[in-house]
């Protein structure tokens, strides 16, 4: 938490990015390109969330424990999933013969 | 000791009388003394299952009780002793009312949330009791899918319900843990300047603001797909029942460090006051502690290693668990060189510990057999299982707990115990303890599978050995209850610093004032220095 | 640090924290600590619909093909329009501005609001198609029965959300509140900066939960 106080100019400039990225993943969708819609989706996603935690939640003018925790929940997050889908994932691998 | 000394006039126990000044405190200390109470009661009730559990198991056939009613037992006694005993006790009742002074603060960052955390959990214990005398649940405490989804008819969803808002607690809880040791140290109170139970309460507190989340949405989601069907743990609607193992233990595994790692922390108390020395390789025991947490959200499959998870998935599993035995490893070297050359005296809590150091080597070794998956596929959900974790949880938790409980007993109550009488207790619940468990691994290794009510009769004598364990055991838990309460009102006063500990908490009085400190202390020492000067002379 | 006895002991200040600046900070950290948990929370919901939806991509396209994709486009601009005055609600708190405060919230509030009403609608234009996942569920046969497990983690998923939107609101309501009757100043503008934060966070769940829910196959057709 810090007590650096944006100019009201940052917030709507992050404002009209996130509606450009909002506009930018509807239009993505409606064009087939296989396996890389979902990472096209994924990937504007993080960004439009990345730029609302360091912009509008000011992490970028907060202190280091603040990130950590941030960036722990996620990595958190990334245990369950990337620990789950090493099973579902090689589910069909064969064992033996 | 002298005999004159006296209590100090005025201290958190008598700052205000009545019900109100109870229910509505916003004193850690007197929080802790709520809980207290609760998890108290909360044991007994999971004690009482057990005990019908060990009669029903005295003799092959199942005769006590039938199968359905069996089945609600162990359930109940594992609900009971998971979430309303083993997981709050040693933070709830000793890490409340110790925190703050430790770390020489006032109180908790946030106080009333701790109050709130006290009620959150008594109304998630209300619901589960509720469960429990209007018919009980008969899934097992693991709920596994789709049995409990589906097919079981008992009284899942309230059980499922009362965990979900338990949950609470601990989050509430660890949450208030960890600013407070982030933002309210005292002046010179460094990180590594922390008695070693903070690291491990600190750790705790990581676990369970990480794990618990992650089982409060999968008992939800088990609620909801009994009420509306939903099918994302049911095969026949193309849901995957590993699914809800996956994340059932991503909680429950860590939630078993949960368990551990705050007795851990005890033992490193008293191992440090009773040997009167530095802990050895007191960083190493801190970042061990960490260690331990981090390492515990990587293990969870090896609950499943025969549940349907891939093979590689598996062996992946299997690799990991073997790791996370190193930072326990490592905390019992220590403790061992810590009382190598050291000044040692037996006192109860001392007694407490060792059994500790020596019960959890075997629950932990055993675990390392359990993590080779080519052991474990023989004796998963046999007794085997039953007795490596009852090792851990019992012979370690329940030993921590108690050990810290005789220790800082003088500094909550201002009383002295019966030492006697309390030895006599430790060395009861040792036996007893011993008698119950250690015949269980053998006769899980022979074959006897868990969750049975009736078995091959080869299995009656191992039986009987851990039921008469199991009655001796019980004897054990009751004597401190008598001697504790006694105390209260007879024992001798205790002072400010009756073992000559060192620790904040031994620097003001017993029992403390509301504030904890006439003034906040500033910090120049390391932890666990002595000697110490005690009253007017060296101890 | 003991506190100094002559300083103005401010009336928010409770006692066990040494200053304001320490309060301030604690209360930072906690709302942080219970944003750890919220998203570890949706994230094992996030998980479960990872692995169905790897399972079942026909199904989960053919489904989210049905969702009504206006709702969910105006409800995350509406959202992130929120979000907006959100932040400007906390800035104009830092510097003081009382009225601009009040202004902004209400703001904040009402766009939470229109968010929920077009929930409400969706959910109600989802009954009537019988996308609603139990016995009078309805789907095309080649993927009814793996549509049913999108909708349910649909229903799920949103309806969490929109909870914590409900829980936001009464948080906007009662900080809106403490603004009108002077307990928030330059000195103590911190609940309004932690609410915020609780705000950003259900935001950011709904970020994700649009395209994951409504923009699968969007191509197809």
């Amino acid at each position: 938490m810090s007590d650096h106080i944006l100019p009201k100019r940052t917030y709507y400039t992050i404002y009209a990015i996130l509606l450009l990225c909002t506009y930018l993943t509807w239009q993505v969708a409606f064009f087939d390109l296989g396996a890389l819609n979902t990472v096209a989706a994924l990937a504007i996603a993080v960004f439009k969330a990345a730029i609302v935690v360091l912009f509008f939640m000011h992490v970028k003018y907060s202190t280091r424990l603040t990130w950590i925790v941030v960036v722990g929940s996620v990595f958190w997050l990334g245990i369950l999933l990337a620990l789950t889908f090493n099973d579902y994932l090689t589910r069909g691998w064969r064992t033996y013969g | 000791m002298a005999s004159s000394l006296l209590l100090p006039p005025r201290h958190y126990l008598n700052d205000g009388y009545g019900i109100k000044s109870w229910l509505l405190t916003r004193d850690h200390k007197r929080i802790a003394l709520l809980y207290l109470a609760a998890v108290t009661f909360f044991f007994f009730v999971g004690g009482a299952m057990a005990v019908v559990i060990r009669l029903e198991l005295a003799t092959p056939v199942g005769d006590l009780v039938s199968d359905e009613t069996y089945n609600k037992l162990f359930t109940m006694h594992g609900v009971m002793m998971v979430f309303f005993f083993l997981i709050p006790a040693i933070p709830s009742v000793l890490g409340n009312f110790l925190v703050p002074i430790m770390i020489g603060a006032k109180d908790l960052a946030f106080p009333k949330l701790n109050l709130a955390s006290w009620y959150i959990y008594i109304v998630g214990g209300l619901f589960t009791l509720y469960a429990l005398v209007t018919g009980g649940v008969d899934t097992g405490w693991t709920f596994y899918t789709p049995f409990s989804t589906v097919s079981s008819t008992t009284n899942v969803i309230p059980t499922a319900l009362g965990i979900f808002i338990t949950g609470f607690s601990s989050i509430l809880t660890g949450l208030n843990f960890i600013v407070t040791i982030h933002r309210m140290r005292a002046p010179g109170m460094t990180w590594f300047r922390m008695p070693l139970f903070l690291w491990s309460t600190y750790a705790t507190s990581l676990i369970n603001v990480l794990g618990t989340p992650v089982i409060a949405i999968t008992v939800l989601l088990v609620a909801a797909e009994r009420v509306f069907h939903f099918g994302f743990f049911d095969p026949k609607v193309g849901g995957d029942p590993v699914l809800f193992q996956h994340l059932f233990w991503f909680y429950s595994h860590p939630a078993v460090y949960i368990m551990v790692l705050p007795a851990m922390g005890v033992i490193s108390e008293l191992v440090a006051a009773f040997c009167r020395k530095q802990v050895y390789g007191y960083s190493f025991v801190a970042f061990a502690s960490i260690a331990i947490a981090v390492l515990g959200f990587l293990v969870w499959g090896h609950h499943m290693f025969v549940a349907g998870e891939s093979v590689y998935a598996a062996m992946v599993f299997s690799i990991l668990s073997f790791l996370v035995a190193v930072p326990s490893a490592v905390k019992v070297f220590n403790w061992t060189a810590t009382m190598y050359k050291g000044a040692i005296s037996w006192q109860t809590p001392m007694l407490y510990a060792i059994g500790f150091i020596g019960l959890f080597t075997i629950g932990g070794l055993t675990g390392l057999f359990l993590a080779a998956i080519g052991v474990d596929v023989h004796v998963t959900d046999t007794y085997f299982i039953v007795a490596h974790f009852h090792y851990i949880m019992v012979g370690g938790t329940i030993m921590g707990y108690l050990g810290g409980l005789h220790y800082w007993w003088p500094k909550i109550s201002g009383r002295l115990y019966n030492e006697w009488l309390a030895k006599i207790a430790a060395a009861i619940i040792f036996v007893g303890f011993n008698l119950t468990f250690f015949p269980q691994f053998i006769v899980g290794y022979l074959g006897m599978p868990r969750r049975y009510h009736a078995y091959p009769p080869e299995f009656q004598l191992l039986n009987v050995l851990s039921s008469a364990g199991a009655s001796i055991l019980g004897v054990g838990y009751l004597i401190p209850m008598v001697y504790l309460m006694w105390s209260l009102r007879y024992g001798r006063v205790a002072g400010s610093n009756p073992f000559g500990a060192s620790g904040l908490e031994w620097t003001t009085t017993s029992p403390p004032p509301t504030e904890n400190f006439s003034e906040i202390p500033t910090v120049t020492e390391d932890a666990y220095t002595y000697p110490v000067r005690v009253e007017g002379h060296v101890a | 640090m003991s506190p100094d006895p002559a300083a103005h002991h401010h009336p928010a200040l409770a006692h066990h924290f040494a200053d304001l600046e320490q309060q301030k900070e604690a209360a930072a950290l906690g709302m942080w600590l219970f944003l750890v948990t919220e998203v570890l929370f949706f994230g094992g919901l996030f998980t479960v619909y990872s692995v169905y939806r790897s399972w079942y991509p026909e199904a989960f396209a053919a489904a989210s093909h049905e969702m009504v994709v206006w709702a969910g486009t105006t409800n995350t601009v509406v959202l992130i329009t929120s979000s907006l005055t959100m932040a400007l609600a906390v800035r104009a708190a830092q510097v003081g501005e009382r009225r601009v405060v009040m202004w902004f919230l209400a703001a904040t509030m009402l766009l939470g609001l229109a968010f929920l009403g077009i929930k409400a609608f969706e959910y109600y234009t989802e009954f009537a198609e019988h996308h609603v996942p139990g016995p009078g569920f309805a789907f095309e046969p080649a993927y009814a029965r793996h549509a049913q497990i999108f909708f349910s983690l649909y229903f799920v998923m949103t309806g969490l959300h929109a909870l914590h939107m409900l829980i936001g609101l009464g948080l906007m309501a009662v900080m809106f509140h403490w603004v009108w009757r002077g307990t928030i100043t330059r000195e103590y503008s911190s609940p309004i900066e932690i609410s915020g934060l609780y705000w950003h966070f259900v935001d950011i769940v709904w970020i994700f939960l649009f395209p994951l829910l409504y923009l699968i196959g969007r191509h197809a057709h």
